[in-house]
């Protein structure tokens, strides 16, 4: 069917591009088939695949607590999250209770995280847009983040630190101090980013009105978290479908409202991940001053061996939900991990949203949905 | 000899001949192994569909010829703006004035009816 | 050069026995210059940049090959002269070849006419401006032939845009300039220059409310003209990978580079030449400093410091700026500036014809007044650039000031 439009537009005298799997702004091996005269597209179709490296079936042969470093690789921004949803999906199966402090800890690396995620993408989509400094200076903020973390557990990216049950390390000495430090930092700087690019006039010509996404198609198209909101929808797992230490927080869910255009425009995408940081500052901060002394780890059998069941893990990732769904046939491994994930849904609307687009827009549309490929392919 | 012109045709086959003679040098101490990947015309690592020489979107033609029109019309005011000085001096400003404000003025109406036209609108 | 040459055949017996030989040789001498002062300048502003980028972005940028990085440069050039030299095979290897050269030559024939001093220069022609405006007209004639003939999709969208956009801005730059001619009443740089004077209250850009919008008009239209952001769209590489470059490697692709480095000095030798006073001393007089060696290089001192401020500036543009979309890019120049630069054109001779008429006073007030504004322009400028680095930190977010 791909090839029968192709053909026609060839005999259309379309031009037909291959954006990806090797290109800057695809954010990962990700690959767009344009069709277009040039410069106005008629549509960009994604190929998704090039990352797949089949997490979900290598799930069925590893014992549960087995399969966490591999949920790191789900997500690589923001590899918190990926190792929350699914030691929460197991907890769910095994009806295991996880201590307070875990939770708070749990819910202040995932705030970390969400930050450290956002500003790669915020980063990324002033950089496709041509200003390549406030990119670095995301990755300056960034690389704190990661010395943080790192001091917490020794890694950097691929964290492994939420496990089935609680967390792997507790904090080290000091180092409360030093994430305090940072947020001291970190607010005034996000003001100089703002000043930098979020208000610059040339990024708001470019993102205002461009690829809207109204709130029925963003539904329709299962889109969620910062997308999903930046189209006005007030949907947010950690307020409406509250898990871990999130109720005891109080912080808002940032919508899109139109801020210089339309409802749903890749600005309001761009502005609601700015505005979800400082939300995140605030949530680190509350969950700094409450951190209750106490295990970091629930009581755990030896052998984690659920009863026959299934049962379904969702946090609210910096990509929206990322849902687990783990079914256990009574053995010590899953009968079957089903993974949902934020950007496989956030790519198939580039093909809705790109349509009458211009090249450069389209570069705007993707970045402005924050997918990472490997999340698409898992 | 006084010509500056000289210098300019001198100045063209130098720059022509140094990076004649620079390019050419490197094909010479520059490596040479073509293989056929890499030979391929580069379309983000897939194959490529269909030929880059298929027709470009008309817009680029309507710049092209908007180009032309306004950069000729430029041309022509060159001459009359080097001299208006000595008009000036002659007492015959207020002529040439109204003079190129009639031709700036038509100028002025070719672009109202290329906006008015839709020339640049991209959608 | 014909001035130097007679001073030559005045102190220099070989010269007025063989005048041939010796203007031959002084030719030969003068493109080793012009070549070499190229290089010199299009490579180490390749180090700048890089390290004025770094300094923004919180990085070191290049600093291993010679003091600061300083040699980075040459090794570049030197890499990329080893580099395999690819055509692609279904490229149009004839064009693919020869294009860099019309891109090259474009750019260094405008060094050409561009003065240092009133004898430092290749050739003072009596129609500057528009051989500039002409010879800048190779460099897309390269640039559409490099695009065309890489038969790359990406290279093609390149250099259509590329063509499209030079030649768009063109015309804005040419009634810009065109603005600041009329008060000068010639198209010769050294022309223009002698018309000016040494304070920055005779320079062409504060002579009339006309002239000093023109050059922010051509200070754009000019960084559009050289591709640099935020109209690098030809070479967007988040959108077309890099441009009409995409297929090139090693030597060929180092031309390109080369070129359009260099024509950063362009942009601001262009400027300074027309609308900031050239090579013109404060309270030193043209005959004085044309009569004088050492006054001369002083006044060449001048005029690049002047030049190397404004390339400071575009790079600092560069990255700070995003880049706009083609649609817009060209509607800004199509619906905004051509008409604008029409109006400033009429505005300037408006201006012409009363400055006539009205006494000195009246002109040279305005004058000073234009140069107080310019001086507010610029120390705004730094003071906002001041309170971003320092003061700012816990400053809440103005978005009218930006």
């Amino acid at each position: 069917m791909e090839n029968a439009l192709n053909k026609q537009a060839v005999s259309d005298d379309l031009m037909i591009l291959n954006m990806g799997p090797q290109h800057p702004s695809t954010h990962g091996v990700i690959r767009f088939v344009i069709t277009g005269d040039g410069e106005v597209m008629q549509r960009a179709v994604p190929h998704v695949g090039y990352l797949h490296r089949g997490i979900e079936k290598l799930a069925e042969g590893l014992p549960y607590p087995s399969f966490v470093p591999f949920t790191d690789r789900v997500d690589y921004l923001a590899a918190m999250f990926a190792n929350h949803g699914y030691a929460m999906a197991v907890e769910r199966l095994l009806g295991i209770e996880v201590p307070r402090r875990a939770e708070y800890l749990r819910v202040i690396v995932s705030e970390l995280n969400r930050i450290a995620s956002h500003l790669i993408g915020v980063g990324a989509m002033a950089m496709d847009i041509g200003a390549f400094t406030p990119f670095l200076h995301g990755i300056r903020e960034r690389e704190k983040l990661n010395d943080i973390i790192e001091e917490l557990c020794g890694a950097r990216l691929t964290y492994n630190y939420i496990r089935v049950g609680g967390v792997s390390f507790d904090f080290p000495q000091g180092l409360d101090a030093k994430i305090r430090a940072f947020l001291d930092t970190f607010e005034p700087l996000m003001e100089e980013f703002d000043r930098l690019i979020t208000v610059n006039e040339i990024l708001v010509k470019r993102c205002a009105n461009v690829a809207v996404i109204d709130a029925e198609t963003a539904k329709s198209y299962g889109l969620v978290g910062p997308n999903l909101r930046g189209s006005g929808v007030d949907w947010d797992l950690r307020r409406d479908l509250p898990y871990s230490a999130y109720p005891d927080f109080e912080f808002n869910v940032c919508l899109g409202r139109g801020f210089r255009g339309t409802l749903g425009d890749a600005y309001d995408r761009f502005i609601v991940r700015v505005q979800e940081m400082q939300e995140s500052v605030k949530i680190i901060r509350q969950a700094l001053d409450g951190l209750p002394e106490g295990e970091i780890k629930g009581k755990l059998p030896r052998k984690l061996k659920p009863a026959k069941g299934e049962a379904y893990g969702a946090v609210e990732s910096a990509r929206g939900e990322l849902g687990y769904h783990v079914i256990s046939d009574g053995t010590d491994k899953p009968y079957r991990v089903k993974i949902r994930a934020g950007s496989f849904n956030a790519t198939s609307i580039v093909e809705h949203a790109s349509r009458g687009l211009m090249i450069a827009d389209l570069v705007v549309l993707i970045a402005s949905l924050d997918v990472i490929a490997p999340e698409i392919d898992r | 000899m006084d010509n500056p012109y000289v210098a300019l045709l001198f100045s063209f086959s130098f720059a022509i001949i140094f990076s004649l003679v620079f390019v050419n040098l490197s094909r010479i101490f520059g490596q040479s192994r073509p293989e056929s990947e890499k030979l391929d015309t580069y379309e983000c690592g897939a194959p490529p569909i269909g030929n880059a020489r298929t027709r470009i979107s008309v817009k680029f033609y309507m710049v092209a010829i908007l180009f032309i029109l306004f950069d000729i019309e430029a041309v022509f005011v060159y001459p009359w703006a080097v001299s208006l000085r000595s008009f000036v001096a002659k007492g015959m400003g207020t002529f040439v004035f109204v003079e190129m404000l009639i031709f700036l003025g038509m100028l002025f109406l070719g672009w109202l009816y290329v906006l008015k036209r839709g020339a640049l609108k991209w959608d | 050069m014909g001035d130097f040459f007679e001073y030559l055949k005045s102190q220099w017996s070989f010269a007025q026995e063989h005048p041939a030989l010796a203007f031959f040789l002084l030719v030969v001498g003068y493109g080793i210059v012009m070549i070499g002062f190229f290089s010199a300048f299009a490579g180490p502003v390749t180090w700048v940049e890089r390290r004025v980028a770094g300094r923004m972005q919180c990085r070191i940028g290049p600093n291993r090959v010679g003091p600061h990085g300083f040699l980075q440069w040459l090794a570049d050039g030197l890499k990329n002269f080893l580099k395999e030299d690819l055509i692609p095979n279904a490229a149009d290897k004839i064009l693919f070849r020869i294009a860099v050269y019309p891109v090259f030559a474009g750019v260094f024939l405008t060094f050409v006419v561009l003065p240092l001093g009133p004898w430092i220069v290749g050739a003072d022609l009596s129609v500057g401006v528009v051989y500039l405006l002409a010879v800048t007209a190779l460099v897309v004639t390269g640039i559409i032939m490099s695009g065309w003939a890489s038969n790359s999709k990406w290279s093609l969208l390149g250099g259509i845009r590329s063509a499209a956009q030079m030649v768009s801005y063109e015309v804005a730059a040419g009634m810009a300039l065109l603005t600041a001619i009329i008060p000068a009443g010639s198209l010769s740089f050294q022309d223009i220059i002698e018309h000016q004077g040494g304070w920055p209250w005779q320079w062409l850009v504060v002579y009339s409310p006309a002239t000093f919008l023109a050059f922010f008009v051509y200070f754009t239209a000019s960084l559009a003209e050289g591709n640099r952001t935020p109209f690098d769209l030809p070479e967007a590489e988040s959108e077309l990978v890099a441009g009409y470059n995409t297929e090139y490697s090693g030597m060929r692709f180092l031309f390109f580079a080369f070129a359009e480095w260099a024509n950063l000095y362009v942009i601001g030798a262009v400027i300074t030449a027309v609308f900031l006073g050239g090579w013109r001393i404060p309270g030193v007089d043209i005959a004085t400093q044309t009569n004088n060696i050492w006054l001369q290089f002083a006044g060449a001192a001048i005029f690049l410091t002047k030049a190397s401020v404004l390339v400071f500036v575009t790079i600092w543009l560069r990255w700070t700026l995003p880049r706009l979309r083609v649609d817009q890019l060209m509607l800004m120049c199509w619906k905004y500036f051509v008409p604008f630069g029409i109006g400033l054109v009429v505005l300037s001779l408006f201006w012409q014809v009363l400055a006539a008429a009205v006494p000195t006073w009246v002109t040279s007030a305005i004058s000073v007044l234009l140069t107080l504004a310019g001086a507010a322009l610029v120390a705004g400028m730094f003071w906002r650039a001041w309170y971003n680095i320092r003061a700012g930190k816990d400053a809440p977010v103005y978005t009218w000031l930006i």
